[in-house]
Parts: structure tokens; C-alpha cells; sequence
């Protein structure tokens, strides 16, 4: 009762950006929009409306991106919770283009028979007779459009929290759907949940350690925000065990999602299990959401202990190279073998961030680590969805082919989709006039002038030995015979066609005349408090 | 035509390489034609050009033109520009040359090939590729270029795909080259630390003010990327298999340009190697033994093709050698390459023309009396003979002696090397020239040998007279020397007796090894290797167990590094799965037996791991 009686004059508004948290807000407004259409359109409308507000949200909320990076304004919004500045927006910007590829994809619905590659209806029995009614009837959800706008809203805020508890808001908020949509796989649904299950628990445990690790700053400095932290760390003095121990966990918490050995043993099951165009989605958009994430709070709030934490994530760096790159010789699945290169490619992401390659500390020429690792991200986001969109085509009658040995000759029997896949699989491997080999001079050349050469090393070493198992699966796919019961591919309808064109499109773009996205990344210039 | 266009010489074979690859079996019916129109049309121009750079003042020759700015980041810039000098110039001339020469020969060669368009495609992406590596004007466009020679390299080694061997070689190629590439990349990136940029002028620049360790270190990250793509030692294994391609490719790629691109790497380089003496005792050492040991190997092949890869070795081991003398001898290295290039792509392409009349037999010991069945190309071979021995007046008299001189005038023991080392050339040509073209006729029974077609031996002609009067380059006014100097800079080497004598001696080493070559290959020759032979035979038939001790050294450690870590993330990680995993059945009824972990040792390996990035926190703070 006494919060009633509180004088009004003591309650000052909060002051909300509106503007600038725009793109914020179209998404999440049409996923809650979504969420609506679900309750009271009829069934049959839903699959067209759901989609047609998903991409119009996307697309309009990446327009005021645009004018917002345009604009040049950079401002800490919703008092000091929220942070758009250059790397937010161009994050926002990269997030909604990959999105719009991936829904794309969702949509798909002619190459499994007229059905799209999510299950109609979650809750039945995998095998029971009520699942067979419900594919008779063509029931699907089309529930997952509004999820994957909170997702990719989640995200957007991730990437752009200035508070370490609407950092953790957010991943629970882009976590969340990512977990259900794990979980909705038309075909080998049994594994498809089991990942969804085992994303949720091993994610939720992550949680309880980035959480852990908030309490323990929040017990150090007193205060969430970032900016709060960093005034903590030049003033105060004592507290260091608290500190470190708090920058540790929520390090933990942060390389869970980025994939980063130890912590990457999901990866594999959860790509492998979870409906192909959820994997390219999750490959791409979560990766990147993490990594900005991980650079915000490192940099700006734990900038000032950096060598405290430098040689932990050097080892860290290390170690993911190497293990994703090496076992990823041996995987026998491409969704798997996709998985480790995706854990080798958050090794390389590591080496410029840990390369702490940035502006005004002795770094005259070059590329900060920042910009390195955004174009990066950017260069990687596009083969990889791309890449798991060919993978949605190779089917047999189980579903897709995805085990590498059903791959042999298939350069004999779709010349032009093994193309596009060597394409995406040279530039994994970072073959010049391709945009992986443009990320990987960026990520490198960071590194080295940040003075972080023995992990420049290694990551050569390791490009080596991953150029090696990408050249593998293609010898596979031309140099192969084809067998006589070899995978049919399916022919695309026009949204997986555009989407896998989109890819290819920005892969040789950015390979070619990486100028733009670059001059665009060093625009984007460093994270504000 | 003026310079600015120099673009054309790479956009060319280019598109002429996209339409033939892109364009399908449309194409077939003259893809060919299209695909040897490219290179002739790049040496019309090449030539065009080299005319116009004569007509210029010798200081003033060389142009950069600039294309566009590729890309910049803070103050690294990166344009696409070519690089037009004395230096690349040859090299263009070589390439598109002896390029067209080799495309003429291969529609007669590959003319019962149903792919025959295909490799008329890879061998345009080829010429692409070596031009843009030679003509760049920054080591990052040259890195670029120096990936699609090997790119191409491995499509064509592997042409015959088919053929286990030939995969297996390809592969092989490539995994070498690798190595070899992380050289080049490492050095472009040490470039942009030291000097904000890899143009060759501001690194050229830079390179007075580099301090002694990293001028080494410059030197050696290049020289390693030189070796893997030359075919030096230690990274020499790959060429010998790569024999396994068609035989124009032999000639043009394996012989004649793309493995003389580490001898390109090393002479544009040269201001990083005249910084550091280590680097280039490095670049001497690595020539000389790689010289004797191609040499070596060279004596012991029956396979025809391999004995002349041996000889390619070795002879690119000759000009590395010259390079790594510094300003005496980049000249010579350069000129060397060029009468190798005529006389190497002569007698590859002689030898196709021997195996397409004996029903592809590449084995010598099976040859013998040829010079009575074949005789255009018994002349046009021995031809090359002359000129790889050195005989005056045949062009590779003038380019080895020029390097026996300088190595002897710079250190007698290299000196010394390099004059054995042409004393055993000669001796296994002359067993090579001796097995093939002369004694009885050893050949199979269903072998009819013939000579080629018109359009095969055309090619052997010119190139046979260009291995006679290559030498021209030199004598006449010491052209080469006056050309080259203002790009490499150019010192006479002080011998010590007369460059007569030297001759007179370098020639008399050579008739006693052709003598002997002559003694003990007269006589009959089995139709089957001996077994029984001597250790030094076995140890030079075994590529001087260069591939034992690749696999000893790099191979095994790294399959059971490989092994380890897949068990652990198996076993360790994933804890006791294998035998216990879940049977999942698939939609369609299918059972499907899938690996997978449990999410407790996952959730285990977690804890581990946040125990470590804690405890290395604290370990950094507290020690």
C-alpha cells in the first residue's frame, strides 16, 4: 500500500530513447504482433502473414538501422542500460541481414513434399498415429517466426547491453526460443529434441555461471553497468580475488555461447540435431551476437585488468583452434564436420580479440581488434548460413543426407550446388578472393600488431590443417565416384534458391571488394561507455 | 597499346579459362582453339610491350600501373597494381611463349582426350595465375597468384583422376605446397608490421632500415615458401609424383615456369637477402644440395619423366643457388631460368612425343633404337641434350658456366659442388639419351612406334632452336646482364683463373661424365630394373628417402596427434558412449545408430573448465 501512497512528483519517468531503440522495438512489437496472428488468424493464413511480418520487421528495423549508422549517433539510451554505438549498430545491421537469409530458409516448404522442415506438431509422439493425422492435415507451427524475432531481438540487445543484468536478460531472451526451435525437426525428431534438451540444460548451467559471475562484479564494484565497473577497477583497490574470480565466470558464461573450448562440447550434438536452417541461423547469428558481447564486456568494463585476463584467453584461443580444426578431420557428418569448423572459426575470432589490437594503445597503423573481429563475423556469417542451406538440399528418403559419404560424387550428379559448396568450403578455409581469406587477414593482422604473434602462428597452423579436411569433402564430392544409391538433390523452391544466392553473392562480394564492409567496420569505430 | 593495359596480358587467358570451364559441353567443338588463341594473344601483347620498354631510357623502364585499391584499413593499403620491368617482362614473355608452344603441342597431345576442353581450361587458369604472380606489384597480390598456380597445378596433376597414383600425387602436391605457403603468408604479414605495407617499393625501401634478425627471418619465411613451390630441399618429394600429369603440363608447369616462380621470389626479394648473409647462405646451401641431389636422383630413374624431374630439380637448385650469391649472380639465375625453360619444355614435350608412340610406356627400359623410328624428335632432343649439358654453342653453355663461375668466385667448396653436379647432368642424360634413342630395341609387342603429328612436332622444332640460340641473350653484347641490371643491381664476379679455363674446364667435366654415360650404357640393358643393386643405387631410387622422412617426421607425429585428441574428445569428454549409445529411430521407421554424449559429462567438462579460467586468473595475479 505504501507504494500507492508515494507523492507522484517523487516518480520520475524514465527517459526512453525511442528513436534510436527503434530497430529494438519493431522487432520485438512483430514478434509480440506474432504471437497474436497465432491466437486469432485461421491456420491456414498463418504461414503467409507470420512470414510477411517477419521480413517486413526485419527489413524495416535494418532500415533505421541504416539511417541510425548514417546518422552517427551514438548514445548510451534507457538510462545507461542500453548502449548504440558504432559496433552495436553495425552488429544490429549484419544480425537482421542474416536473419532475413534464415527465414528465408524457414519458409522453405517445397522440398520436403510440401512441408516445411519443422515439425507440425511439437507435442506428439515422435512415430504415433496422431503425428501421421497431423502431417496428413499439413499442420505446421508457425510459431517459429515470432520465436525467431524475439530471438534475433534478443540478440540485437545482447550485442548492445551497457549493464551486465540486461546482458543476461537478453541472453535468456535469445536463448530461449533458439532452445525450442532446436527441438521442432520434422524428420529424426528423437534427436532433434535431445538436442534441444541438452542445449537447454548445458545453456542453462552457462546461465547459472554468468550469473554467479554478475554477483560477484556487482559484490566488487557496487554497480551492474559497464561503464560503472571500469570507474571501479582505476579507484578501487582490494576486492581482487572477488574480481577475478567474477571476470572468470562471466567469461564462462560468455565462451559457452561463443563456442570456445572447453565449453564448445554442445556444438556438435546441438548443430547436428537441431533442423538444418535453425543450425545456420544459430551458426551465424549466435556466434555473433556472442562475440560482440564477449568484446563489450571485456573491453569496456574489464578493459582495465586486460593482462589479468589476456594469457587465460590466449590459452582458451589456443586451445579452440586446435581442437576444432583437428577433430574436425575425422567427423563422418557434415552438420558435425560444420560444427567443429564453426569451433575453429571462434578460435580464429579469439586471436584478434585477444590481440588487443586497439585504437590509441601503441596501435598506429592497421586494424583494431574490434573491426577486425566484426568484418570477420561478417565474412563467416554468410558462407555459413549458405553453406547449411545446400546441406537442406541433399535428401534422401530419410530426410537430409548428412553423413559425408553419401557426399561422394555428388560434383558428378549437381555440378552446380557442389560448386557453390566448394565455394563456401574454400572460403571456410580462407582461400584468397574469397571473403573467409579477407576475415582471416583482418583477424590476423590484428593479432600480430597487437603484438599477439605466437597465436598468429598457431592460427596459420591451424588454417593449414582445416584447409585440409575442407579440401577433403570436396576431392570427396568431384574426385569420387558416384554410387549408384547416392542422394537425390532436391530442387529449391525460390526462398532456399535466393537464400543460398545471397550467400554466394556476399561471400565473392566480400572476397572481391572488401573495401565497403571494411571502410564500414572502421566506421564503426570502438565501443562508448 | 600502351602500359596501362598490361591488365589484358592476366584478363585474357582468364575469361578464356572462365567461358571454357563455365561454358560446358557447348564449347567442346572449339574450346581448344579458344583456349590456345588466349596465350598467343597475351604474347602478342607481351611482345607489343617489351618493345616499347626497349625504346625506353634503361633507368626508366619500369612502370607501376594501378588498378584499384583492393583494400584499405587504417594505414594498410592494399592496391591491385601491376608491376611492368625487365624482370617481369621476360617472365611474361617466357610464360605466354613457351605457353603458347605448349598449348599448340597439347591439341595434338590431348587430342583422344574426352575432357580435352577441361584441361585447355586449367591450363588457361594456369597462365592466369602465373602472369598475375609475376606481374603483381605487391607481395600480396603475388601470394594471391602463387595460390592459382597451385590451385591449377593440383587440377592438372590430378587430370587423370582415374588413376590412383595420379590423385594421390596431386594431393600430395598440395599438402607440400601448403607448407610451403605458410613462408609467404608469414612474411606478408611480418612486412606489414615492419613497414605498414607489402608493396615491393616501400619494402624494397624499408628493407636498408630492417635490423639483421628480422631481414633473416624475412629471408628464411621466404626462402621456405621459394623451396615449396621450386621443389628445393627439403619440400622437394611433390615434383617427382606430380609426374604423374599430362606431359604438356609436365613441361610447362613442372619444368619450365611455375616451380622457377621460388627463383622469382627470391631474385624480387633481393633487397631483403642482401640485408642478412644468413639468409642467403641459406638460399646457396638449400640450391647446392638440392642441385646435387636432383642430380642424384636423376641417375637412378628408368621412368622417363621422372629422370627428366630429377633434372628439373636440379637445375632450379643451379639458379637458387646463383640467387643466393646476391648481385653476381641474379642475373644468371635469371638467365639460367629462361635457357631451362626452352631446353626443359623441348625435351618434356620430346618425351610425350616418345610415349605417344610407344603406347604411353614412360619406362626407358623398354625403349631403345628410337632415333631410327622417331626422328624429328630423336633431333629436336638431343637438341636439349647439348644445351642441358652445355656444350657450346647451345644456350645452356653460356647459363651454367655463368653460374659454375660465380660459385666459384664467391666459395670454392659450393664452387667445387656446382661443377660435380654438372659433371653427373651429363652423365645421366647421356644414360637417358643412350636407354631411349639408342642400343636394341627393347620394346613390348604390340608397341608400333610412330612419329607425332604434325602440330607436336612443330612445337619441338621451335622450341629446339630456341635451346640453340638461347644463349644469344648473353653473347650477343651481353644483353641480359645490361637489361636486368637496373632492377637487380649487377656486380662482375673476380674468378680466380680466367673465365677460359674455367669454360675448358667446366666442358672437359662434362664430356667424362658424358663419356662414362656413354662406356656403361652401350652395352645391353635389362628389360627389368636389376634387384640386386648397390646401397648408393636404393638410396637414389628412393627419392633419397625424402618421403621417409616426410612421413617419419611429419606425417606420423601428426596422425597420432590427431588420434589422441579424437580419442580423448571421444572418451574423455563424451565419457563411455560408444558402446552404450542410445538406438534412435528415425521418422521414417529407419534405425539409425547415433553417437552422441551424455549432457553430465558435458556439464562435467564445463566445470573443469570454469575451475581452470578461474584458477588461471588467480595464478596470473597472484605469481
Amino acid at each position: 500500500m505504501s507504494a500507492m501512497l508515494l507523492p507522484l512528483a517523487d516518480f520520475t519517468a524514465p527517459k526512453i530513447e525511442y528513436n534510436e531503440l527503434m530497430p529494438l522495438l519493431v522487432v520485438f512489437g512483430a514478434a509480440c504482433v506474432g504471437v497474436l496472428v497465432e491466437a486469432f488468424l485461421p491456420r491456414p493464413m498463418r504461414h503467409l502473414v507470420q512470414l510477411a511480418i517477419t521480413v517486413v520487421a526485419v527489413v524495416v528495423s535494418g532500415v533505421l538501422t541504416g539511417i541510425l549508422m548514417n546518422d552517427k549517433k551514438e548514445l548510451i539510451a534507457a538510462q545507461g542500460a542500453i548502449s548504440v554505438d558504432g559496433p552495436a549498430l553495425f552488429t544490429w545491421l549484419i544480425l537482421l541481414a542474416l536473419t532475413l537469409i534464415s527465414v528465408l530458409l524457414f519458409a522453405e516448404r517445397s522440398i520436403d513434399g510440401g512441408l516445411s522442415a519443422f515439425a507440425g506438431q511439437a507435442a506428439a509422439v515422435p512415430g504415433s498415429e496422431a503425428e501421421r493425422e497431423g502431417t496428413a492435415a499439413r499442420i505446421e507451427h508457425t510459431e517459429i517466426f515470432p520465436l525467431t524475432l524475439f530471438a534475433v531481438g534478443g540478440m540485437m540487445l545482447f550485442a548492445s547491453s551497457n549493464d551486465l543484468l540486461v546482458l543476461f536478460v537478453a541472453l535468456e531472451v535469445f536463448s530461449l526460443p533458439l532452445y525450442l526451435l532446436c527441438g521442432l525437426a520434422r524428420r529424426r525428431r528423437l534427436i532433434s529434441q535431445e538436442a534441444a534438451m541438452k542445449y537447454f540444460l548445458l545453456g542453462a548451467f552457462s546461465s547459472a555461471f554468468l550469473l554467479f559471475g554478475i554477483a560477484l562484479l556487482y559484490g566488487y564494484a557496487g554497480t551492474m553497468s559497464l561503464g560503472g565497473i571500469s570507474d571501479a577497477l582505476s579507484t578501487q583497490t582490494g576486492g581482487d580475488t572477488i574480481l577475478l574470480a567474477g571476470t572468470g565466470l562471466v567469461g564462462v558464461g560468455l565462451l559457452f555461447k561463443v563456442g570456445a573450448v572447453p565449453f564448445h562440447s554442445w556444438t556438435p550434438d546441438v548443430y547436428q540435431g537441431a533442423p538444418t536452417p535453425v543450425t545456420g541461423f544459430m551458426a551465424a547469428c549466435t556466434k555473433i551476437a556472442a562475440f560482440v558481447g564477449l568484446m563489450r564486456v571485456f573491453y569496456v568494463a574489464l578493459g582495465g585488468t586486460r593482462w589479468d585476463w589476456a594469457p587465460m584467453m590466449w590459452i582458451v584461443a589456443i586451445l579452440t583452434m586446435v581442437v576444432g580444426s583437428i577433430v574436425a578431420i575425422t567427423q563422418t557428418d557434415v552438420k558435425r564436420m560444420l560444427a567443429y569448423s564453426s569451433i575453429a572459426h571462434a578460435g580464429f575470432l579469439l586471436t584478434a580479440f585477444v590481440g588487443l589490437a586497439q585504437a590509441g594503445s601503441g596501435v598506429h597503423n592497421g586494424i583494431t581488434s574490434t573491426q577486425a573481429v566484426l568484418f570477420y563475423l561478417v565474412s563467416y556469417g554468410f558462407p555459413t548460413i549458405g553453406a547449411f542451406a545446400v546441406v537442406t538440399l541433399v535428401r534422401d528418403a530419410g530426410g537430409e543426407a548428412t553423413h559425408l559419404s553419401r557426399w561422394a560424387g555428388l560434383g558428378k550428379k549437381s555440378p552446380l550446388l557442389a560448386g557453390i559448396f566448394a565455394f563456401f568450403l574454400l572460403s571456410f578455409a580462407g582461400i584468397p578472393l574469397t571473403a573467409g581469406f579477407t576475415g582471416k587477414w583482418a583477424v590476423f593482422s590484428a593479432a600480430w600488431t597487437g603484438g599477439a604473434w605466437p597465436l598468429v602462428v598457431v592460427a596459420v597452423l591451424s588454417s593449414l590443417v582445416a584447409a585440409f579436411f575442407y579440401v577433403r569433402v570436396i576431392v570427396l564430392m568431384f574426385f569420387s565416384d558416384l554410387p549408384a544409391d547416392a542422394p537425390d538433390v532436391a530442387l529449391p523452391g525460390w526462398q532456399t534458391t535466393s537464400a543460398v544466392a545471397l550467400g554466394l553473392a556476399a561471400t565473392v562480394v566480400l572476397g572481391l571488394v572488401p573495401g565497403p564492409v571494411l571502410d564500414l567496420a572502421a566506421r564503426a569505430g570502438e565501443f562508448i561507455r | 597499346m600502351s602500359h596501362e593495359l598490361t591488365w589484358l596480358l592476366v584478363a585474357v587467358p582468364a575469361v578464356s579459362a572462365a567461358i571454357l570451364l563455365l561454358g560446358g559441353k557447348a564449347t567442346n567443338a572449339w574450346g581448344h582453339l579458344l583456349g590456345t588463341l588466349a596465350p598467343l594473344i597475351s604474347f602478342a601483347f607481351g611482345v607489343v610491350l617489351f618493345i616499347q620498354m626497349q625504346a625506353k631510357p634503361s633507368d626508366n623502364r619500369a612502370e607501376t600501373v594501378r588498378l584499384f585499391e583492393w583494400f584499405s584499413v587504417g594505414q594498410i593499403k592494399v592496391e591491385f597494381s601491376l608491376l611492368i620491368d625487365p624482370l617481369s617482362i621476360l617472365f611474361v614473355l617466357l610464360i605466354t611463349g613457351v605457353g603458347s608452344l605448349i598449348h599448340i603441342y597439347s591439341i595434338g597431345y590431348m587430342e583422344h582426350d574426352e575432357r580435352r576442353r577441361r584441361f585447355f581450361g586449367y591450363l588457361n587458369l594456369f597462365i592466369a595465375s602465373m602472369l598475375l604472380l609475376v606481374l603483381a606489384a605487391d607481395y600480396l597480390l603475388v601470394f594471391v597468384g602463387w595460390e592459382g598456380v597451385g590451385l591449377a597445378s593440383y587440377l592438372l596433376i590430378g587430370f587423370w583422376q582415374y588413376k590412383t597414383s595420379a590423385a594421390v600425387a596431386a594431393k600430395k602436391a598440395f599438402v607440400v605446397n601448403r607448407v610451403g605457403d605458410i613462408g609467404l603468408s608469414l612474411a606478408v604479414m611480418s612486412m606489414w608490421a615492419l613497414f605498414g605495407s607489402s608493396a615491393f617499393a616501400t619494402v624494397n625501401a624499408g628493407a636498408e632500415h630492417l635490423s639483421k634478425t628480422w631481414a633473416t627471418l624475412l629471408g628464411l619465411m621466404l626462402l621456405l615458401a621459394a623451396c615449396g613451390k621450386s621443389a628445393q630441399v627439403p619440400l622437394q618429394s611433390w615434383l617427382l609424383d606430380a609426374m604423374e600429369g599430362p606431359t604438356p603440363v609436365s613441361a610447362l608447369i613442372h619444368a619450365a615456369t611455375m616451380v622457377t616462380a621460388g627463383v622469382y621470389l627470391v631474385v624480387r626479394s633481393h633487397a631483403i637477402f642482401e640485408q642478412s648473409d644468413a639468409a642467403s647462405t641459406a638460399v646457396v646451401i638449400v640450391g647446392t644440395v638440392t642441385a646435387l641431389a636432383g642430380a642424384i636422383i636423376g641417375c637412378a630413374k628408368d621412368d622417363i619423366k621422372k629422370a627428366l624431374a630429377g633434372s628439373t630439380m636440379s637445375q632450379i637448385g643451379y639458379m637458387m643457388l646463383a640467387a643466393g650469391l646476391g648481385p653476381v649472380g641474379y642475373v644468371f639465375a635469371i638467365f639460367h631460368l629462361l635457357t631451362h625453360g626452352f631446353f626443359k619444355a623441348n625435351m618434356f614435350l620430346g618425351a610425350g612425343s616418345v610415349m605417344h608412340g610407344m603406347n604411353d610406356d614412360v619406362n626407358m627400359r623398354r625403349y631403345g633404337a628410337l632415333r631410327k623410328y622417331l626422328r624429328i624428335t630423336y633431333v629436336t632432343f638431343a637438341f636439349g641434350y647439348l644445351a642441358i649439358l652445355g656444350i657450346p654453342p647451345f644456350s645452356g653453355f653460356f647459363s651454367k658456366d655463368k653460374i659454375i663461375e660465380v660459385a666459384f668466385a664467391d666459395n670454392t667448396v659450393v664452387g667445387l659442388c656446382a661443377l660435380l653436379g654438372a659433371g653427373i647432368t651429363a652423365f645421366y642424360m647421356t644414360r637417358l639419351m643412350m636407354m631411349t634413342f639408342f642400343g636394341e630395341k627393347r620394346w613390348e609387342e604390340d608397341v608400333h612406334p610412330h612419329e607425332s603429328p604434325k602440330v607436336m612436332t612443330g612445337a619441338l622444332v621451335v622450341l629446339a632452336i630456341l635451346s640453340l640460340v638461347g644463349g644469344a641473350l648473353y653473347f650477343v653484347g651481353h644483353w641480359i646482364v645490361k637489361w636486368l641490371t637496373p632492377v637487380t643491381g649487377f656486380e662482375e664476379a673476380e674468378l680466380p683463373i680466367s673465365d677460359v679455363a674455367m669454360s675448358l674446364i667446366i666442358l672437359a667435366v662434362v664430356l667424362v661424365g658424358a663419356g662414362v654415360g656413354v662406356m656403361l650404357f652401350r652395352r645391353d640393358i635389362p628389360r627389368t630394373a636389376p634387384v640386386r643393386v648397390s646401397p648408393v643405387t636404393t638410396f637414389a631410387r628412393r627419392d633419397l628417402y625424402g618421403d621417409a622422412l616426410n612421413e617419419a617426421l611429419f606425417m606420423r607425429p601428426g596422425q597420432y596427434l590427431t588420434r589422441t585428441l579424437v580419442w580423448l574428445d571421444n572418451r574423455g569428454v563424451d565419457g563411455l558412449v560408444n558402446g552404450l549409445a542410445a538406438l534412435f529411430g528415425g521418422l521414417s521407421g529407419r534405425l539409425r545408430r547415433v553417437q552422441t554424449g551424455f549432457v553430465r559429462s558435458y556439464a562435467l567438462s564445463m566445470v573443469f573448465g570454469a575451475a581452470f579460467v578461474v584458477v588461471a586468473l588467480l595464478a596470473v595475479r597472484l605469481s
